[in-house]
């Protein structure tokens, strides 16, 4: 599932022209975004906050068995790499 | 005043770093391999730097006005900018990022939420580790933060 600041109606344009079927959750409040140390200050393109990229693979129970929090916002797990971990759940 | 050939190289140079710079976030951004490392805009500000240098030779040869010298060294100089501003934003100001000590760690329980999905229904992590897909729990959940497009 993906998380961002973005408004439910720009992530419903995203998913329908990207033909995305997971779920896009909106917080742009940035309250989840916080609770995993996720804030990025005045990232934005307006200076509001935004998150800086992270991906959590949870097993079944909600514990993180793999994680990448990417020192460069360019650079992104790629999906081979989240394969494979899911693969040990 | 005597007609002078145009020194295309000095030009040509110029435009192609332009377009090694705008290409990256316009084209290579969209695949990976290009993306994580830019080395396809880096193999376009070589050849661009080569025929820069070709046109700053040619623009300084003795037998060329001094417009066209100031011409070459202004475009010159003006490619070497647009090269540090790639470098600069793909290389540093895209490391400037929160270092996130606090996010969840492996073995560790990711924290409870509850967020709006893209039809305005709540939908809280809780659920989707326990609703069923295709008849069978879930092995798990994958939760991409991103930055968004605002």
């Amino acid at each position: 599932m993906a998380i961002s600041v973005d408004s439910p109606d720009v992530s419903r344009d995203l998913c329908q022209k990207a033909g995305y079927t997971f779920p896009f959750l909106s917080d742009p409040k940035a309250e989840a975004i916080r609770r995993y140390d996720l804030l990025h200050p005045g990232a934005g393109i307006n200076g509001q906050d935004i998150a800086r990229p992270g991906e959590f693979l949870l097993d079944a129970g909600g514990t993180v068995r793999w994680v990448n929090l990417t020192e460069n916002y360019l650079v992104r797990a790629r999906p081979e790499q989240i394969l494979e971990a899911a693969k040990a759940l | 005043m005597r007609i002078q050939k145009l020194n295309w190289p000095i030009w040509v140079g110029l435009l192609l770093s332009v377009f090694a710079l705008v290409s990256y976030p316009f084209i290579f951004i969209r695949w990976p391999m290009t993306r994580d490392f830019p080395w396809a805009n880096l193999l376009l500000f070589g050849i661009a730097a080569v025929v820069v240098v070709v046109g700053v030779r040619r623009a300084f040869a003795g037998d060329r006005s001094r417009r066209s010298k100031i011409a070459g060294a202004i475009a010159a100089t003006l490619s070497g900018l647009i090269l540090a501003l790639f470098i600069f934003s793909v290389f540093i100001a895209a490391r400037w990022m929160p270092a996130a000590l606090g996010a969840p760690k492996i073995g560790q329980k990711a924290p409870e939420f509850s967020l709006n999905d893209t039809n305005g229904k709540p939908v809280a992590l809780s659920e989707l580790l326990s609703s069923p897909i295709n008849g069978k729990a879930p092995k798990g959940v994958l939760l991409v933060f991103y930055r968004g497009y605002w």
